[in-house]
């Protein structure tokens, strides 16, 4: 029992942070069929805001070392600046052209964001102390869980509900959900295309915020790899969600999350260190069976 | 007064030139009919109006105001609601949010629950299903859902691409009849795209003639019925 909780725990943390990195992807993609593969390098870019431009090993924290009800809205704050940034510098310029065109952009965009750390970083991994009360555990159902597993699904969970509402219940949801599924259309209904943009890029990169947040607390270091290890999963689950579906890329995000844990308690000793080979079998089992992904949305295809 | 000037305007979608100098006015209140074979540019001319294709010469003006080259979007704050051919309904988002989309731009929001009535009294089934997803509706039922959220906008000028296309006969005929109504009430002014020209007569109002990207005859829908030139037009004998 307790060991099946460890397990669900596990599944569900790595879960979220998969889905909150699809999310941010998925938002993007929905209204300029972008693929952002600079996600993961705004993911690092936020962790490394937290620290001061250095080239020594031992990091020399920055912002990091504010209280956590400044820190938290900086970072954000920091994450939807290069986001917004990134959109009306690079992508507005590649708005409409061919999709593999903005993809290639993106990769640019993430290369430069990348080396422009190394130059201030070097490419040593630093270490990174924030509140190290999160990684004691916490007693759960009699299982030992790392507080910081419980503060990942809460937060989670907690973005989820308020995505939701916001894209249900309010006035820019219903226009970025309108515009997802047919830009021109809602453009000609008075929905303010640059608006919409920028409000995705600025949620995203809030999104890549709080990721980049969760992996330093996480490991206890800054890498600046970091951030593109979760994009390429993020990006494995939106296509497996179904490329468009919001709800689908976050199920998906959570659905690797939970067939990585698996993997890993389940296969033999030996062949665990080929987790990850398991889990992209997986991933093309699923292309195979449903080349349009899990979940993809409805298509609102002609009826006569 | 006039509401719409279309002058001169050239649209081309890379080496294929789709309109050729093509000019026209609408009066306020006035119902214009644009019909002519496929590919005569008719979708495009709307398009056009719209900004969704910008011209490469020419302008456009509405109410007076320039709005050649403007986005769609700000077109729209004008006035101007397409109805495009094909039903673009937002399949997954339920009626009542589709016939909201277009209400955000609007000043007085204060008429926006009016307005919804009003439209789910011309199409009660829309009423029906209004938490249901658009993408369930028959074909019918979403170009009453289109026609229904061009409504919403609180438009002073509202193109229609094709009405009747996959329609069965009668909700055509209330279709008009709801259109018809609608510019009686609302001084609204109609630009119709359709195929049928018998449909045009029935309902009066000036007819435009287009083929090859040009407008090739102009006049009253019922005198244009019966010239030879419109059956040419179709069937592509004699010269123009």
């Amino acid at each position: 029992m307790r060991e099946v909780l460890q397990i669900v725990f596990d599944a569900l943390s790595l879960g979220s942070l998969y889905a909150l990195g699809a999310l941010g992807i998925a938002l993007i993609f929905g209204v300029m069929r972008l693929v952002n593969f600079a996600h993961g390098d705004f993911i690092a870019f936020c962790i490394f805001a937290m620290l001061w431009p250095s080239t020594n090993a031992a990091a020399i924290v920055f912002a990091g070392n504010l209280p956590f009800y400044l820190l938290v809205p900086l970072l954000l704050l920091i994450g939807a600046a290069l986001s917004v940034l990134s959109e009306v510098i690079v992508f507005r310029r590649f708005r409409n052209t061919n999709p593999a065109t903005m993809m290639i952009a993106s990769f640019a965009l993430g290369f430069a964001i990348r080396n422009f750390l190394l130059m201030l970083y070097s490419s040593r991994p630093k270490s990174i102390t924030l509140w190290p009360s999160l990684s004691l555990p916490v007693e759960v159902l009699g299982a030992r869980i790392p507080m910081l597993q419980v503060v990942t699904i809460v937060i989670t969970l907690a973005v989820l509900v308020a995505l939701t509402l916001f894209l249900r219940r309010t006035r820019y949801g219903l226009e970025m959900r309108a515009a997802a599924e047919n830009f021109t259309m809602a453009r000609m209904l008075g929905v303010r295309a640059n608006g919409v943009i920028l409000l995705a890029f600025a949620i995203s990169g809030m999104l890549a915020a709080a990721i980049g947040l969760i992996l330093a607390i996480n490991s206890g270091t800054a890498d600046i790899g970091m951030g593109a290890n979760v994009m390429l999963i993020a990006f494995i689950a939106t296509v497996i969600g179904g490329l468009g579906s919001v709800p689908g890329a976050v199920a998906a995000g959570f659905l690797i999350g939970g067939a990585s844990v698996m993997f890993q308690a389940t296969l033999p000793h030996d062949a665990r260190v080929f987790r990850d080979a398991f889990v992209y079998g997986a991933v093309i089992v699923v292309l195979l069976v449903r080349p349009q992904g899990l979940f993809a949305p409805k298509s609102s295809k002609q009826r006569v | 007064m006039t509401l719409l000037a279309v002058d001169n305007i050239t649209v081309r979608y890379g080496r294929l030139t789709a309109l050729r100098g093509v000019s026209l006015k609408i009066a306020e209140g006035e119902v214009l009919f644009v019909t002519g074979p496929n590919g005569a540019g008719k979708s495009t001319l709307l398009n056009a109006i719209a900004g969704v294709v910008p011209p490469v010469s020419g302008t456009i003006a509405l109410d007076g105001a320039e709005v050649t080259g403007v986005p769609p979007e700000q077109i729209a704050r004008r006035g101007f609601s397409l109805v495009p051919e094909g039903r673009n309904v937002f399949g997954a988002l339920t009626i009542e949010e589709n016939l909201k989309v277009g209400c955000g731009m609007r000043a007085d929001k204060h008429q926006v629950a009016g307005d919804l009535d009003s439209v789910y009294r011309e199409f009660p089934v829309l009423a029906e299903r209004r938490h249901a997803a658009a993408a369930m509706l028959s074909g019918g039922q979403q170009q009453m859902l289109v026609i229904g959220r061009a409504l919403m906008t609180s438009p002073r000028l509202m193109a229609i691409d094709e009405p009747s296309l996959g329609l069965a006969p009668k909700i055509i005929d209330q279709v008009y009849e709801i259109l018809l109504r609608l510019r009686a009430q609302r001084k609204l002014t109609l630009l119709i795209v359709e195929q049928s020209s018998t449909r045009a007569m029935m309902t009066g109002g000036r007819m435009i003639l287009m083929r090859g990207g040009r407008i090739v005859l102009e006049g009253a829908a019922g005198e244009m019925v019966k010239d030879e030139r419109l059956k040419q037009a179709y069937f592509g004998f004699g010269d123009h």
